[in-house]
């Protein structure tokens, strides 16, 4: 180390009052400051984003061209368009799932002790993941309706539906993301986040109306199929893209939000507030 | 504000481990307080509730005035800590880390960019401060973990066993920042294994063990207490080493002990054994390729404290 260069560098003065930024909005400025950290750390571990990308990708090729044939009267363009809104809706949920393997990494690798021994507000990391995951879930938007556009979907909707459409489902992650966080502050490992959610979200996308239509289910799956909150994304994701009534499944979708955030937001911060 | 650090009874427990079972000590402004343990002591522990990253059970802390509880804001604003881990994001560059805590200390976006180019030259990471952190090596991540502590100028800074696992060459380096830190009126709380450590840094050491403190003094006051030090000597010539162990012998008062590669080795009491062991042997025209006075092993300054030695196997790892 560079011993001679201490006297001005070292300093335990305090900081120079012309370097400094105001106190007002210091919450958001440092959300977004830590937003940023967890978008470059994203963007530079490209794995971290296969769950945005590669696997909408991947499910969207995967059912068209092997259940395709089979469903919608052997129309695979029909199939398509039924699945699009679907997929977009798991793709999204499972989005959600990242955050709290992330959270739970930064916990155990130790960055979470730096933070908390800087002057920042304790919700400041947690808002700032927040916020970066907003970025991740309009991604999921973004290639999902693209490589669907590629394979031949076509929105039958404005594009203010369109819009509308991604909006509902990236609020709809925001919600369902808490429950990762609980997960992720509750457990020791980042792996056993993973495990744990898939458990939650792999039920809830497959029993839903995502692949085929519900009428085909057996009636006790019937009944799942129809509180699932998943299968009213889907259902309001297919009346904004592709036109027909969405109030009653965009209220249904709502509903569940708001007992999403309440039930997970207290649970969420209060492992947040033991663990961290 | 005479005291930069206060603690007061603290008590910590991890369900039924007794982590600290009431502590105290304090440190002087601009001072170097050197925490001495074995693993499992208890100084993590300490370390983490003096941060406010850990509350204590029981007992009371302040740093700069400020209570470690009720005024964790305060604190944070004039604290920097150094973990054994280093606290910093892999996938950022060791500047872009740098900068982030800058603004974090609301620093403006430019004066935060300036103080992290300042720490990474000061901690020669200049050329690697754009790389990302997961493409350190060890002691570079600790540097950068140490200067990322730094960037807000604390007036308290803690250590928590910043040597361990680094090599001689940069154990001095490091030396070197905690020396400069203080030369600006920083105080300095560190903790050790290392003896010689504490001996060479801190102006008061305090020795905690199971939780508890077992010695607080100067590092002079401490090595009165441990008594005996060891002088090594090896004769250039070996058909002089009977020669040599007799003045051994006449100045520390027991035969020292022959190691199969022609080193003398006694235990000795004090400095003053030192140079009449010089005079001693200059006079009987005995030439040394080695002569050295060292520093009692942690484990002996346990044993001599506390009766038994560090035991460090049947410790858990409270801290």
């Amino acid at each position: 180390m560079n011993v001679h260069a201490s006297t001005t560098v070292a300093g335990a003065l305090p900081l120079a009052a012309s370097g400094t930024r105001p106190r007002r909005g210091r919450l958001m400025r440092h959300s977004l400051v830590l937003a940023k950290r967890s978008l470059i750390s994203m963007l530079r571990t490209p794995e971290a984003l296969i769950d945005v990308t590669l696997q909408p990708i991947i499910f969207l090729l995967m059912f068209t061209y092997i259940f395709g044939g089979a469903v919608a009267h052997g129309s695979r363009h029909d199939y398509l368009q039924f699945l699009l809104p679907g997929i977009l809706a798991q793709a999204i949920a499972t989005g959600g799932v990242a955050i709290g393997v992330n959270l739970n990494n930064d916990v155990t690798k130790g960055i979470f002790d730096r933070f908390r021994s800087l002057p920042i507000a304790r919700s400041a990391p947690l808002i700032g993941a927040v916020l970066a995951d907003v970025v991740r879930y309009a991604i999921v938007c973004t290639v999902t309706l693209a490589f669907g556009y590629v394979l031949g979907f076509r929105a039958r909707t404005s594009v203010l539906d369109v819009l509308a459409a991604c909006l509902l489902a990236i609020s709809f992650a925001l919600c369902l993301c808490w429950a990762s966080v609980f997960v992720g502050m509750l457990v020791r490992t980042s792996g056993s986040v993973q495990g744990i959610m898939a458990l939650v979200v792999l039920p809830l996308s497959f029993g839903s109306n995502t692949f085929v239509p519900t009428h085909t289910m057996p009636g006790w799956l019937q009944a799942f199929v129809k509180v699932n909150p998943l299968t009213h994304l889907v259902g309001a994701m297919r009346g904004l893209l592709l036109g027909g009534a969405v109030a009653s499944d965009v209220l249904w979708t709502l509903m569940w939000m708001a007992t999403l955030l309440v039930v997970f937001v207290p649970l969420a911060l209060r492992a947040y507030r033991r663990r961290v | 504000m005479e005291y930069a650090i206060e603690a007061e009874g603290l008590v910590r427990r991890f369900g039924p481990t007794v982590a600290l079972a009431g502590i105290d000590f304090t440190a002087h402004q601009g001072s170097v307080l050197g925490v001495l343990g074995p693993n499992g002591a208890g100084k993590t522990t300490a370390i983490r509730i003096l941060a406010t990253l850990l509350a204590p059970d029981a007992g009371s802390a302040r740093i700069g005035g400020f209570d470690v509880v009720r005024q964790a804001a305060g604190v944070r604003r004039i604290v920097g800590l150094t973990g054994q881990y280093a606290s910093v994001d892999e996938a950022l560059t060791g500047r872009e880390n740098l900068i982030m805590i800058g603004q974090l200390l609301d620093l403006s976006g430019r004066a935060a960019r300036a103080r992290a180019a300042e720490l990474l030259d000061w901690f020669e990471l200049t050329e690697a401060g754009d790389r990302p952190v997961r493409t350190y090596s060890g002691g570079m991540r600790r540097r950068l973990d140490l200067a990322a502590s730094l960037v807000g100028r604390p007036a308290v800074v803690f250590l928590d066993e910043p040597t361990t696992g680094l090599d001689p060459s940069k154990r001095e380096g490091m030396w070197g920042v905690v020396r400069a830190l203080v030369a600006d009126g920083a105080t300095v709380l560190l903790t050790t294994q290392y003896l010689d450590e504490a001996d060479s840094l801190a102006d008061d050491i305090v020795v905690i063990d199971h939780g508890r403190v077992i010695a607080h003094d100067t590092p002079d006051g401490l090595k009165r207490v441990v008594g005996t030090q060891t002088l090594t000597v090896r004769p250039t010539d070996p058909a002089q080493i009977p020669g040599a162990a007799e003045i051994l012998h006449a100045v520390a008062g027991s035969a020292p002990t022959r190691n199969g590669r022609g080193l003398l080795i006694v235990p000795v009491s004090g400095e003053a054994a030192l140079q009449e062991t010089v005079r001693r042997l200059a006079g009987a025209g005995i030439a040394v390729t080695e002569l050295s006075l060292s520093l009692p092993s942690l484990d002996e300054v346990f044993f001599t404290l506390t009766g038994h030695g560090t035991d460090q196997t049947d410790l858990k790892e409270a801290a």
